[in-house]
């Protein structure tokens, strides 16, 4: 395991990303590449998980579109993630948050956590 | 045929250049010795024996001890023999061409294999016990749970006519001891190396279980 840590070690990218947890609002810019061209799509959701660690790391987003939830994983360390925006820190009380994929309306909205542990 | 013993660590994914995650294999690869040197004049033809991997010389034949220490080497756990192995065409990063090689010498990962190599990997698949046709040869089974279906839900179904032939046939595919075999996979490719831990990643799956050995050959 050692010598998996140690590739990790040597393939993460080192850049900045914002910190951000289950429950937040965020946005991911996404590199889209069509053929020869190269687009940036925006994905606006709520963060339902954080999966797996170091380099294979991932994350769920989960939105509502014209009433239909969509989500989509993204991997920490895609070099096609150029930017990410945190919009709202959520207050929930664990970390896989699949509860809201049963929940709409007013019921899946999530508490805005007003102030951060310093 | 130039190639290498490794051993298997895990497996891990990785960006491509294109910005595709790819799944691969981390294998330790070497560094092996070569135990043996075979030419056509001792041998009838030419071909490099190496090994990999520490051993108990308890658990090792005094044949093979002595053998070995012909290289002087201590006992390994894996010998493989590569036919026609090019030793001219071995490079290091750093230096640039590599000597000649013989007997007692070390062969590491980065002086036989480049990134971007097409390889092929040979090694025991995990054994998966006494099994069932399904399991075994992808038999559909019974897809009905109803309709008179009974205890039949992974049954191989009929395996032949009754009083002519009054037999079944040699080679029906039944149930039994499934896995455990050698395989080769071929046309793999070679997406990274870490020469300063012998570390080699190869994309996709290589047979058998984590810590097993594996041969890779070019």
């Amino acid at each position: 395991m050692d010598a998996i840590r140690f590739v990790h070690e040597q393939l993460e990218t080192k850049r900045e990303l914002p910190e951000f947890k289950p429950g937040d609002n965020i946005v991911v810019s996404y590199k889209i590449i069509e053929g020869a061209k190269e687009r940036i799509q925006d994905f606006r959701g709520n963060v339902i998980q954080i999966n797996g660690n170091e380099s294979t790391k991932t994350f769920t987003v989960r939105k509502m579109s014209n009433g239909v939830g969509v989500e989509r994983i993204f991997p920490m360390y895609s070099p096609n993630i150029s930017e990410i925006k945190v919009l709202k820190r959520g207050k929930v009380r664990r970390a896989k948050l699949f509860y809201l994929r049963a929940l709409t309306g007013k019921k899946a909205k999530i508490k805005e956590r007003k102030y951060t542990k310093k | 045929m130039n190639g290498l013993i490794g051993q298997k660590i895990g497996m891990t994914s990785i960006f491509n250049k294109a910005g595709k995650n790819i799944a691969c294999t981390v294998v330790e690869v070497g560094p092996c010795v070569i135990t043996q040197v075979k030419t056509t004049d001792t041998d009838g033809y030419n071909a490099l024996q190496i090994g990999f991997g520490e051993a108990k010389a308890k658990n090792t034949s005094k044949a093979m001890i002595k053998h070995l220490e012909k290289a002087g080497t201590a006992p390994k756990r894996k010998l493989t023999e590569f036919r026609d192995f090019n030793v001219d065409a071995l490079i290091s990063p750093e230096e640039g061409e590599v000597g000649p090689k013989g007997l007692g010498d070390l062969l590491t990962v980065a002086e036989v294999f480049a990134e971007g190599d097409k390889v092929s990997v040979s090694g025991s698949t995990k054994g998966k016990g006494f099994q069932g046709v399904v399991k075994r040869y992808n038999f559909k089974g019974v897809n009905d749970a109803t309709h008179g279906q009974h205890n039949r839900q992974r049954a191989p179904g009929s395996i032949g006519a009754a009083s002519y032939p009054a037999k079944v046939f040699k080679g029906m595919r039944m149930g039994g001891r499934t896995g455990n075999t050698k395989v080769k996979i071929q046309n793999l490719e070679v997406v990274k190396i870490f020469p300063e831990k012998n570390l080699l990643l190869i994309k996709g799956a290589l047979p058998g279980h984590k810590g097993a050995y594996v041969i890779i050959e070019k």
